[in-house]
């Protein structure tokens, strides 16, 4: 019985301390300091959020570069669970192992749409592949540049200009050391799109 | 594999050799609690806590005293959680408008916030409110790995007394160590990552109109506060269903690289304190080199084997170059997936910035080895300290009977008791991880919920219980709930938590209570390198004895079937 007081009293004052004042704390510095980062790094475009620049899109018109494949779903009204790429309500990755029949069947269909897009070049893997958390903003450079030859008869550019503007969106390893060489997908296209407004 | 990543690599482990000895003097400072630590605000709210609770903070408790605070302690924590996530509906700050948590679910996660293990049969965006987020799971995050650093305290205590009764106060440990070491750390660590684009709000979630026209919602809250703790607490439990993946909860690859570091703090900092509460920095150090080998091993086992392609994907055409990427984020590249994977299964921590599911066979074994050797590599705060002190103690006592001496540790002379309750904890934990597995692949109420087939559906059901008794909280992901899952997987975590901590604090009063005996000539000297080979040989052959069958069953059978291009 000796234990319950020390233990209740204790609990309730952790939880005072490290569920109410530290995460207020932690929001009210944050929104002061990095307002933009603190409510989800949001792209505005004529005074619209078009997306954020963490969070990746559901790109399928040949006009845009596309995302990776991505695997989460959304529940229908009547439970049904239902494909949902790039739902940033519900992450997930496919959870697929490497010998499962699913992965190959969906990773060969895909090969098979991209090898007719863009004849004879070898397939980025992480044009195939589903991220993690199915939001992956980013794509590797190489499968940005798989992208152009497409991209740029859609728009009627020239490949040459639409190259171009992929390289000038590559994001290096940070610090020259960490992570991956990757570009982000909707800024690119948010790029492309000004590129045409601008009537170039 | 490159030039880069492996550089990333070695400066990981350098900066963990660095932080080993500032963060092992904070946390010696914190467990000396005859001396009051004198900071501002913190030193009022330390004191103020004692007060209200009517505990003095001087007042020593023997073992089972200790053990029965800390369970009651639990209780309290077992309690308030389930509470608090069966009636979310009608609590504040749920602007998504969760609904209750089932029974069963609730249980299950209450059960796996209090002991550190953070397994989650639920997505966080989909489940649980803001207020359930905050009030009931991140303050489990901070109580779970204060307890955890207590009984690790309290268990050094056992080596450096002697002849004494107490093992030092658990409420005073719990608070000292939640106020003057987790807590200033996190508030630091918060912001750091709302910098780099981790959300703080108490918005709800957002719809906005896509680029291309469609719909998106995009969910939010309080994320940084929550993750910050999770990762320097070795908690795991992710906000978001996708966990570290998730782009809110590790935006950048520096973010990556921190928060993979940061499960290794008090970990490594442990070790370094260990030597100093013993008066001798080097004992700490020959704990360290064990266990950054081990380290080292896994995490270049998976950056070499996750660099490669499946080869079933590359006989498709797709390129080889760029590895496994199945599962895995472009931005964090693979040595820095390879560090985080194999820091977070080292250590109890179990977030993961990449599905281990869907990582190739072999790389997915070193994250469920890891965890199968009892999660020592640094380890969980507290946990990993004195699971690999349990070692050291079969060590020596395997060294005593080969020279035909009564075996010591540290002048301790370690005997029947004390090897008795090593064992009974270093075999508790393997029985529940096999013997849960056995029933979930014969059951079909078990086997209908796995989902994937062949091999890796074993590994899938394998994996869920040694993530639960180990306290991890990884998995293979594609597992989904049911009643049966619920509530052995709650048993598995109680037992990996419980049937540890508290023989851990037996032998630490049965040690206290021990002369010490001068060091002789014929003393095992427990520096150097035949101490930490011995050791490492110890933890690698108990793990091998008892697991390899099983994971030849799942990993390895699965590895030469995707050679043979078999799929399922």
């Amino acid at each position: 019985m000796k234990y319950f007081r020390p233990a209740l009293v204790i609990l309730l004052g952790i939880t005072l301390l490290t569920g109410v004042a530290y995460p207020l704390v932690i929001t009210g510095v944050g929104q002061l300091a990095f307002p933009s980062q603190a409510n989800g790094s949001l792209i505005i475009r004529d005074g619209k959020p078009v997306g954020s620049a963490l969070i990746g899109q559901d790109f399928t018109s040949p006009g845009y570069f596309h995302g990776r494949p991505s695997a989460t779903t959304a529940t229908l009204a009547n439970g049904k669970t239902v494909a949902a790429p790039y739902n940033a309500d519900n992450s997930t990755g496919s959870n697929l192992g490497p010998t499962s029949k699913a992965l190959r069947d969906r990773v060969a269909a895909d090969v098979k749409k991209l090898e007719a897009e863009n004849p004879g070049q070898p397939i980025p893997a992480d044009l195939v592949t589903t991220s993690g958390s199915g939001l992956d903003p980013d794509i590797s450079p190489a499968a940005a540049y798989f992208q152009v030859p497409r991209v740029a008869a859609a728009r009627h550019l020239d490949r040459a200009m639409v190259r171009r503007l992929v390289a000038s969106h590559i994001v290096g390893r940070t610090l020259g050391l960490f992570g991956a060489p990757h570009v982000n997908v909707l800024e690119l296209n948010l790029a492309l799109d000004k590129l045409k407004a601008g009537g170039m | 594999m490159t030039f880069l990543g492996w550089t990333e690599i070695a400066l990981f482990f350098a900066l963990v050799i660095l932080v080993t000895r500032p963060a092992g003097g904070l946390l010696a400072r914190v467990a000396d609690n005859a001396r009051p630590m004198r900071v501002p605000v913190l030193g009022t709210i330390e004191r103020g806590l004692y007060r209200a609770a009517g505990v003095d903070p001087a007042a020593e408790q023997g073992w089972v005293s200790y053990a029965a605070a800390m369970l009651a302690f639990k209780l309290a924590c077992f309690l308030a959680v389930y509470a608090i996530l069966r009636l979310q509906a009608y609590l504040p700050l749920n602007p998504d408008g969760q609904g209750a948590v089932p029974p069963d679910l609730a249980y299950n996660t209450a059960v796996s916030f209090l002991t550190n293990t953070n397994w989650q049969f639920y997505g966080g965006e989909t489940t649980m409110s803001y207020f359930s987020q905050m009030v009931a799971l991140a303050v489990q995050n901070f109580t779970s790995a204060a307890a955890g650093i207590a009984v690790a305290l309290a268990f050094v205590r056992g080596f450096s007394r002697r002849s004494a009764s107490s093992i030092g106060n658990f409420w005073a440990d719990l608070v000292r160590v939640t106020v003057y070491a987790l807590l200033p750390i996190c508030i630091v660590y918060a912001l750091f990552l709302v910098w780099q684009g981790a959300p703080e709000t108490f918005h709800g979630a957002i719809t906005l109109t896509t680029l291309q026209g469609g719909k998106q919602t995009i969910a939010l809250g309080p994320v940084a506060s929550q993750e910050a703790i999770k990762m320097l607490g070795t908690n795991g439990g992710g906000f978001f269903n996708a966990n570290s993946a998730h782009p809110f909860e590790n935006p950048t690859a520096l973010t990556n690289f921190v928060e993979a570091f940061s499960i290794f703090v008090f970990g490594a900092g442990l070790t370094n304190a260990f030597g100093r509460m013993v008066g001798d920095e080097r004992q700490g150090w020959a704990v360290f080199a064990a266990m950054g080998l081990l380290f080292l091993a896994g995490v270049a086992t998976i950056y070499a084997v996750e660099s490669g392609p499946n080869p079933i994907l590359t006989a498709l055409h797709v390129a080889p170059g760029m590895g496994n990427m199945e599962g895995k984020e472009v931005r964090f590249g693979m040595a820095g997936t390879a560090i985080f994977s194999s820091a977070t299964t080292d250590a109890s921590c179990g977030a993961v910035d990449a599905m281990f599911e869907s990582f190739l066979p072999l790389g997915g074994m070193v994250p469920m080895l890891n965890i199968m050797l009892g999660e020592i590599i640094y380890g969980g705060v507290g946990s990993g300290l004195y699971g690999f002190l349990m070692f050291a103690i079969i060590a020596v006592f395997i060294a005593g009977l080969m020279v035909g001496r009564t075996p010591e540790y540290l002048g301790k002379k370690i005997e029947a008791r004390e090897v008795k309750m090593t064992m009974l904890a270093i075999l508790c934990l393997p029985l529940a991880m096999l013997g849960f597995t056995a029933l979930a692949v014969v059951l079909p109420v078990a086997t209908a919920q796995i989902s994937a087939a062949g091999p890796h559906g074993f590994s899938e059901a394998l994996y869920a219980y040694v993530s639960g008794a180990g306290n991890n909280g990884s998995a293979f992901a594609g597992l989904s709930a049911n009643t049966f899952w619920d509530v052995t997987m709650g048993i598995d975590m109680m037992i990996g938590r419980f049937f540890v901590m508290v023989p851990a604090l037996a032998i630490a009063g049965s040690l206290a209570a021990k002369k010490i005996v001068p060091a002789s000539s014929g003393t095992f000297p427990t520096t150097g390198p035949l101490f930490v080979g011995l050791v490492v040989g110890v933890i690698l052959i108990m793990g091998g004895l008892i697991f390899f069958p099983a994971l030849a069953l799942g990993p390895i059978v699965e590895h030469f079937a995707m050679l043979a291009g078999t799929t399922y």
